[in-house]
C-alpha cells in the first residue's frame, strides 16, 4: 500500500523536532536528586608502571565524596572488560585475552588509560581533588607504530601476548593463491595504510547511574547503541549484578558511528560505584576525553597482490594485513579485521581464489574496534584501490577492467570463496548509471580545462559491497560470535487503537522513530500519529541486539513485519467473529479486515478494542488484548551495493585537493523512506570523504601522545569539504527478509575513501606519483607532488 | 575552570587601576583565547579584568589618510564597515575571513593583536600596513610590536587602545587555512604605498614577520611575476602535522603572489 505516509514516502523525520528545538533528553541532561560527579584521572604516559598512588590530599579536598583505585576495584572482585568474539588463529587456538582492567593498577598503557576514579560533589570538585592525587609513574618505552609493533625488540604491552601478537588468522588457501600466481599474465601490488580515525560524535560518552538500598536495583543511563548487550555484558562478565536486578537506559543518544556499541570502563566503574557511595553518580566525558578513549577505527597497514590473466580477468587476490587492536581488546575488535573484513575480499568480482592473513597487535594506543563500516571500509579501500591500480598498469580503463569481473546478475545466489553468499544483487547497471550521472564520457574535456587554469583533475571509481543485517546467529556462533543476532519487535496495542512499536534496535541519529512508524503504517494501515516508537530501556522493551552493521531495518525492520502479521492473524479471527464469517474469508486490506464479497467490514482499531473491552469476544478460543511479540533472526546477511565516482581538481601550488563531483549509485534493495535514506548516504560520503582527505588520528611514534587530541589538529570534514552529491539508485530486493531491504547506513563510509583516493591517484598520475597516502592533506600531496617535480628536474 | 574574580570596569582607567598591583590578573578582550584556555585549566588568572564594557575602546574612526579602529572593536564591525571597505578594502577582507561567525562576532582586534598569536591574521595587517598600535601608556610602531610566540612589546598593565592603519594605495591578505583549526597555516598581507612596498607574513613563524626581499623586489615591479624566484628560507618556521617547515616556506610564496595578483585586480 502506498500512502504519504507508508514504505517509500518522503516523511519528515518525527524524532527532529524535537532534536531541533532543545527537547531532546540525553543522559547528561538527567536531573538526579542528590547526584554526584565522577571525575577520571588518566594516564599522562603510552606506557608505564604504576609505583604507587598517593590519595592523602585528594582525599581531603572539598566536595570529594569517595576516591577509587585500580586496587580498590581488584579487591571488589570487579572484573575484565570483556573481548565478545573469539577468533581462533591459524592454528586453531584463540586469540590471546589479555586482561582490561575498569581502572589500571600496575600498568598503564596508553594516554588517557583511566587510574583513578574521583567522586565529589560537583564535576569541579572531582577535578580539582585529582589534581592532588600524586601518581609515581615509572615511563616505559612505548609501541606505538603499528608497521613494527610486531617487530622483535618492540616493548611489549601484555606479557598474556608475548611479540603483541593477539592473532595470526588467515583465510583460504595460500598454495592454492600461489598456484594461480604463477600462471598471471600481470600481477598488481600495492602497499597501503588505512588511517586510523577518531568517532567524534556530536554527544560525548556519558554515563549516570542509581542504586537503589531498598530493592538492590542498579540504573544505569548509558550512551549505548545496545543497552541490552551491555546490560548482558555488565551483568554476567564484569560486575555481577544480576540481570533483572540491572536496568539499563539509552535514552536520546546524539551519534555513535560504532564507538557507542562496546562496554567502555567509565560506565562499568560508575555502575559500581553508585552502590558503593549511595547516591547517584553522573559522568559525561570532555570532548579531550572523547579523542582519547573512544574506541577509534580502522589502523590497517596491508600489503595486497592481484593476479590477472592476459585478458584482464581476476585470476586470485592475496592481501596481508596488520590490524591496530590498540592497547587492550575492545568489545567486538577481533572481528573487525577477520570476519567483517577478509570475508568481503571478493568485493563485486569473480575473483576466484584469495587469500588473506591478517595479524593483530597490540599497541600503546587507544582501543580501534567497529567505526561506520567495521572492516568492510578497510576491505573496499583494499580491493578497489587495487583495481584500480591494475587498470593503470595495463591501461584499460577502470569501469571496463571492472565490469569484466563483476559478478553476473545470473549467478546469484553467488557463493564467494571467502566465506559469504551473496544472496542478490545486479551489478552492471549501477555502475552504468553511476558513469551517466557523473558524465564519465565527458571527463576528458574537464579535464583539459582543469589543465588550462593550472589544476590537475582526476576521476576515481569505487565500487563496493557490503555484508550487514547483522546477522543469522548460527553463522556468528560458528565464526565466534558470543551473542545471538536476532532482533526482537513488540506491538503493543492499546485500547483506543493506538500503538507502541517496541524494538530492541536502538535509535541514534538512525530515525528508526518514522521509519518504523511508515513499516507499521503501511502494514497496519494505523496513521502516523498513532504510532510511537519505543527503544533504549531494557525495562520497558524486550531484549534486542541494538543497531550497529546497518542491521535495524533489515533484521529490526523484518522483526516488526513479523509481530504485524500476528496482530492480522489475531484480528482475522477477532474480526471473523465479529462479522459471523469463517476466519477463512477473512481477508485484511488498508487497515479493515473484510469478508471477500461482501460489504461487511472490521476496521482494526474496532478489532483492538473488541480485544481490550471482550464483551462480544471468542474467549474460549483466543485470548484478550492486542499485544504481539516477535523475534527475527535472519537466513543471510544483506548485500547492498553499489558504485561511487569520485572527480577532484588538486592544486598541484598548495596541494590542496577539491571535491568537484561526487556520484553515487547504490541498490539498498527496497526504501522505505528516500529522504532518511539520502540523509545516510551524505553523512556516509563525507565521513568517507573525511577519512580520504582530511582525518587522522597522529600519535607521537616515540612519546604516544595523541596528536592529534583536538579540533585543532584532527581535521573533521565540514559542509564545505564536500560537494552536492549526485545519487541514484538501482533496486534489487533482498530475496530473504519480508520487506526487501537490505541497509544504507554505512554504504556511503565504507566506499568513499577508494573513490577519493583513486581521484587523487589518477590526478597525480601524470606527474608519475604512483603511490598515494591517505590522507592525501594538502601537506602530503605536496610533497608527492614536490617530490615528483625534484626527480623530474633530476 | 579554575574559580577567579571577575570584573567589569566602565572605563579604561578603572580597568588599569584593577589590573594594578595583581601580577595574576589578565585582561579579557572578546575572550576567544583566554575563554577556551579557562576551560582547559590551562590558566590560573586570579582576575579576569573584562574590557567590555569600556565602551571608549570600541568603534572605527576615519581620521585623514588613517583608519583608527578602537581595541574592542569586533572583527564581525570591521569586515562589514563602510569606512574600512572604503579605505583598506583588503583588512575588511581579512576580518571577514576570521574563525567563524561565532568567534567574528566576540574577538576584537586589541585581542588578536595584543595575543600575536603565530597563527592570527591581525598581525599580518599591523605588520603589513605599518599600523600604529596605540595604548593607555604610549605608542608603539608595527615593526618593534610583534617580539616573538605570544609575546608583544607591551609592557605590565598596559593596554591597546587602538590601531590607526594608513590607507595604503593597494592591498591584500590570502591565507592558506590549517585544514583542522583553520587558523592561518600561511597568511600574507601585501601593501603598496607610494613607492613602498610591505609583505608581511602570518602563520608561518613564531611570530608575524616582513619578507625584505619580496618587498624589494616588488618595489621595483609590483607583480607577482616579479617575486616568483624568491625562495623564503624554512629556518626558524613552524612546523606541526599539518604543515612541515618547508611546506610553509613554499606557502609564503604562493600566497604573496596570489596576493599581489589580488591587488592588483
Amino acid at each position: 500500500m502506498t500512502t504519504a505516509t507508508g514504505i517509500g514516502a518522503r516523511v519528515k523525520r518525527r524524532e527532529d523536532v524535537r532534536f531541533l528545538t532543545g527537547t531532546g533528553r540525553y543522559v547528561d541532561d538527567l536531573p538526579l536528586a542528590r547526584a554526584t560527579y565522577a571525575y577520571f584521572l588518566r594516564s599522562p604516559h603510552a606506557h608505564a608502571k604504576i609505583k604507587g598512588v598517593d590519595l592523602s590530599e585528594a582525599e581531603k579536598m572539598p566536595g570529594v565524596v569517595a576516591i577509587f583505585t585500580g586496587k580498590d576495584l581488584a579487591e571488589a572482585k570487579v572484573g575484565s572488560l570483556i573481548c565478545g568474539w573469539v577468533v581462533k588463529d591459524k592454528h586453531g587456538e584463540p586469540h590471546k585475552a589479555p586482561p582490561h582492567p575498569v581502572l589500571a593498577a600496575d600498568t598503564v598503557r596508553y594516554v588517557g588509560d583511566p587510574v583513578v576514579m574521583v567522586v565529589a560533589n560537583s564535576h569541579d570538585e572531582a577535578k580539582d581533588a585529582a589534581e592532588k592525587i600524586k601518581v609515581d609513574y615509572e615511563v616505559l618505552p612505548a609501541n606505538v607504530d603499528l608497521a613494527k609493533a610486531l617487530d622483535k625488540g618492540t616493548a611489549q604491552v601484555h606479557a598474556e601476548a608475548p611479540g603483541n601478537l593477539i592473532y595470526d588468522w588467515e583465510l583460504g588457501v595460500k598454495a592454492d593463491v600461489d598456484a594461480a600466481f604463477a600462471k598471471a599474465a600481470h600481477v598488481t601490488k600495492i602497499d597501503i595504510v588505512n588511517n586510523r580515525l577518531i568517532p567524534n560524535a556530536m554527544e560525548p560518552r556519558a554515563a549516570a547511574a542509581e542504586y537503589d538500598k531498598g530493592t538492590g536495583h542498579y540504573t544505569l543511563w548509558s550512551t549505548s547503541q545496545n543497552p541490552h548487550v551491555l546490560r548482558l555484558i555488565l551483568s554476567a562478565f564484569v560486575l555481577g549484578i544480576p540481570e533483572h536486578k540491572l536496568r539499563v537506559i539509552a535514552p536520546d543518544v546524539g551519534g555513535g558511528f560504532g564507538s557507542k556499541i562496546f562496554c567502555y570502563n567509565e560506565e562499568t566503574a560508575v555502575c559500581w560505584a553508585s552502590s558503593r557511595v549511595g547516591r547517584p553518580i553522573k559522568w559525561t566525558a570532555e570532548r579531550s576525553e572523547s579523542f582519547m578513549t573512544d574506541a577509534h577505527g580502522r589502523d590497517h597497514v596491508t600489503h595486497a597482490e592481484l593476479a590477472l590473466d592476459k585478458d584482464g580477468k581476476f585470476l586470485a587476490l592475496k592481501v596481508e594485513t596488520i590490524a591496530n587492536m590498540g592497547a587492550y581488546l575492545s568489545t567486538f575488535s577481533t572481528a573487525v579485521p577477520t570476519y567483517l573484513y577478509a570475508t568481503l575480499l571478493a568485493g563485486q568480482y569473480t575473483t576466484p581464489l584469495i587469500y588473506a592473513n591478517v595479524k593483530a597487535a597490540v599497541t600503546h594506543t587507544a582501543p580501534v574496534d567497529a567505526y561506520r563500516g567495521a572492516g568492510r571500509p578497510e576491505a573496499t579501500f583494499v580491493i578497489e584501490s587495487i583495481v584500480s591500480q591494475a587498470a593503470k598498469d595495463l591501461k584499460v580503463d577502470p569501469a571496463e577492467l571492472r565490469r569484466k569481473n563483476f559478478i553476473p546478475s545470473t549467478a546469484f545466489p553467488y557463493q564467494t570463496p571467502v566465506a559469504l553468499q551473496y544472496d542478490s544483487g545486479n551489478y552492471p547497471p549501477i555502475i552504468d548509471e553511476a558513469m551517466k550521472i557523473a558524465d564519465y564520457r565527458g571527463f576528458e574535456a574537464r579535464r583539459a580545462e582543469a589543465k588550462s587554469r593550472g589544476k590537475l583533475r582526476g576521476i576515481g571509481f569505487s565500487s563496493y559491497i557490503e555484508a550487514c543485517g547483522l546477522a543469522p546467529s548460527q553463522v556468528i556462533g560458528q565464526l565466534g560470535g558470543g551473542v545471538g543476532q536476532w532482533e526482537s519487535a513488540q506491538l503493543k496495542f492499546n485500547p483506543t487503537g493506538n500503538v507502541q512499536v517496541i524494538t530492541g534496535s536502538h535509535s541514534h541519529g538512525q530515525g528508526h522513530e518514522t521509519t518504523f512508524a511508515q513499516i507499521v503504517s503501511d502494514k497496519l494501515g494505523v496513521p502516523l500519529e498513532n504510532i510511537e516508537v519505543v527503544h533504549g530501556d531494557t525495562s520497558t522493551t524486550t531484549f534486542g541486539m541494538g543497531t550497529y552493521g546497518s542491521r535495524s531495518l533489515a533484521v529490526g525492520g523484518s522483526a516488526i513485519m513479523k509481530a504485524a502479521d500476528k496482530i492480522i492473524a489475531k484480528g482475522k479471527k477477532i474480526a471473523a467473529h465479529l462479522m459471523e464469517a469463517s476466519v477463512d474469508d477473512v481477508v485484511f486490506e488498508d487497515g479493515t479486515f473484510k469478508v471477500a464479497g461482501t460489504d461487511k467490514n472490521v476496521p482494526l482499531a474496532q478489532a483492538v478494542f473488541a480485544a481490550y473491552v471482550p464483551h462480544n469476544y471468542p474467549l474460549a478460543e483466543i485470548e484478550p488484548g492486542m499485544d504481539e511479540n516477535a523475534f527475527y533472526d535472519p537466513a543471510n546477511f544483506v548485500y547492498p551495493a553499489g558504485t561511487q565516482i569520485c572527480e577532484v581538481e588538486v592544486d598541484p601550488d598548495t596541494g590542496e585537493t577539491q571535491i568537484v563531483n561526487f556520484t553515487a549509485v547504490d541498490d539498498f534493495g527496497n526504501i522505505i523512506n528516500p529522504m532518511i535514506v539520502e540523509g545516510q548516504v551524505h553523512g556516509g560520503i563525507a565521513q568517507g570523504v573525511g577519512q580520504a582527505l582530511l582525518e587522522h588520528a597522529v600519535y607521537d611514534k616515540e612519546t604516544g601522545q595523541l596528536v592529534s587530541g583536538s579540533y585543532m589538529d584532527y581535521t573533521m570534514p565540514r559542509a564545505d569539504d564536500v560537494p552536492s552529491f549526485k545519487l541514484g539508485y538501482k533496486v534489487t530486493p533482498c530475496p530473504h527478509n519480508p520487506l526487501g531491504v537490505k541497509g544504507c547506513g554505512e554504504a556511503g563510509a565504507i566506499a568513499a575513501p577508494a573513490a577519493v583516493m583513486n581521484a587523487v591517484r589518477d590526478a597525480l598520475a601524470p606527474l608519475g606519483v604512483t603511490h598515494v597516502p591517505m590522507p592525501a592533506t594538502p601537506l602530503s600531496v605536496w610533497q608527492l607532488i614536490h617530490g615528483a617535480s625534484r626527480a623530474a628536474a633530476e | 575552570m579554575y574559580d577567579f574574580a571577575y570584573h567589569r570596569p566602565k572605563s579604561l582607567a578603572d580597568a588599569a587601576t584593577v589590573l594594578k598591583g595583581k601580577d595574576e590578573a589578565r585582561p579579557m578582550a572578546g575572550g576567544m583565547t583566554l575563554i577556551p584556555t579557562l576551560k582547559q585549566r590551562l590558566a590560573r588568572p586570579t582576575d579576569v579584568v573584562d574590557l567590555g564594557g569600556v565602551k571608549e575602546l570600541a568603534g572605527i574612526k576615519v581620521e585623514g589618510s588613517n583608519l583608527v579602529i578602537g581595541a574592542m572593536t569586533k572583527h564581525v564591525t570591521v569586515a562589514t564597515s563602510a569606512d574600512v571597505k572604503r579605505m583598506i578594502p583588503a583588512l575588511a577582507d581579512l576580518a571577514g575571513m576570521i574563525g567563524d561567525p561565532a568567534v567574528r562576532n566576540r574577538g576584537t582586534i586589541g585581542g588578536s593583536v595584543a595575543n600575536s598569536d603565530p597563527a592570527a591574521d591581525y598581525p599580518a595587517a599591523v605588520l603589513g600596513l605599518n599600523a600604529t598600535i596605540t595604548t593607555n601608556t604610549g605608542k608603539h610602531a608595527a615593526d618593534s610590536f610583534f617580539k616573538g610566540l605570544f609575546e608583544t612589546a607591551l609592557g605590565e598593565g598596559e593596554l591597546i587602545t587602538s590601531i590607526s592603519f594608513p590607507k595604503p594605495d593597494k592591498a591584500a591578505y590570502m591565507k592558506f587555512r590549517n585544514p583542522a583549526s583553520r587558523y592561518a597555516m600561511v597568511g600574507v598581507f601585501v601593501a603598496k604605498t607610494g613607492n613602498t612596498v610591505r609583505v608581511a607574513v602570518t602563520g608561518a613563524g613564531p611570530a608575524a614577520f616582513r619578507v625584505k626581499a619580496m618587498e624589494d623586489a616588488l618595489a621595483k615591479n609590483f607583480t607577482s611575476e616579479a617575486i616568483k624566484d624568491i625562495k623564503i628560507p624554512a629556518d626558524g618556521l613552524n612546523s606541526d602535522i599539518h604543515g612541515s617547515a618547508e611546506y610553509r616556506a613554499h606557502l609564503v610564496g604562493v600566497m604573496a603572489r596570489r596576493a599581489v595578483d589580488a591587488a592588483n585586480k
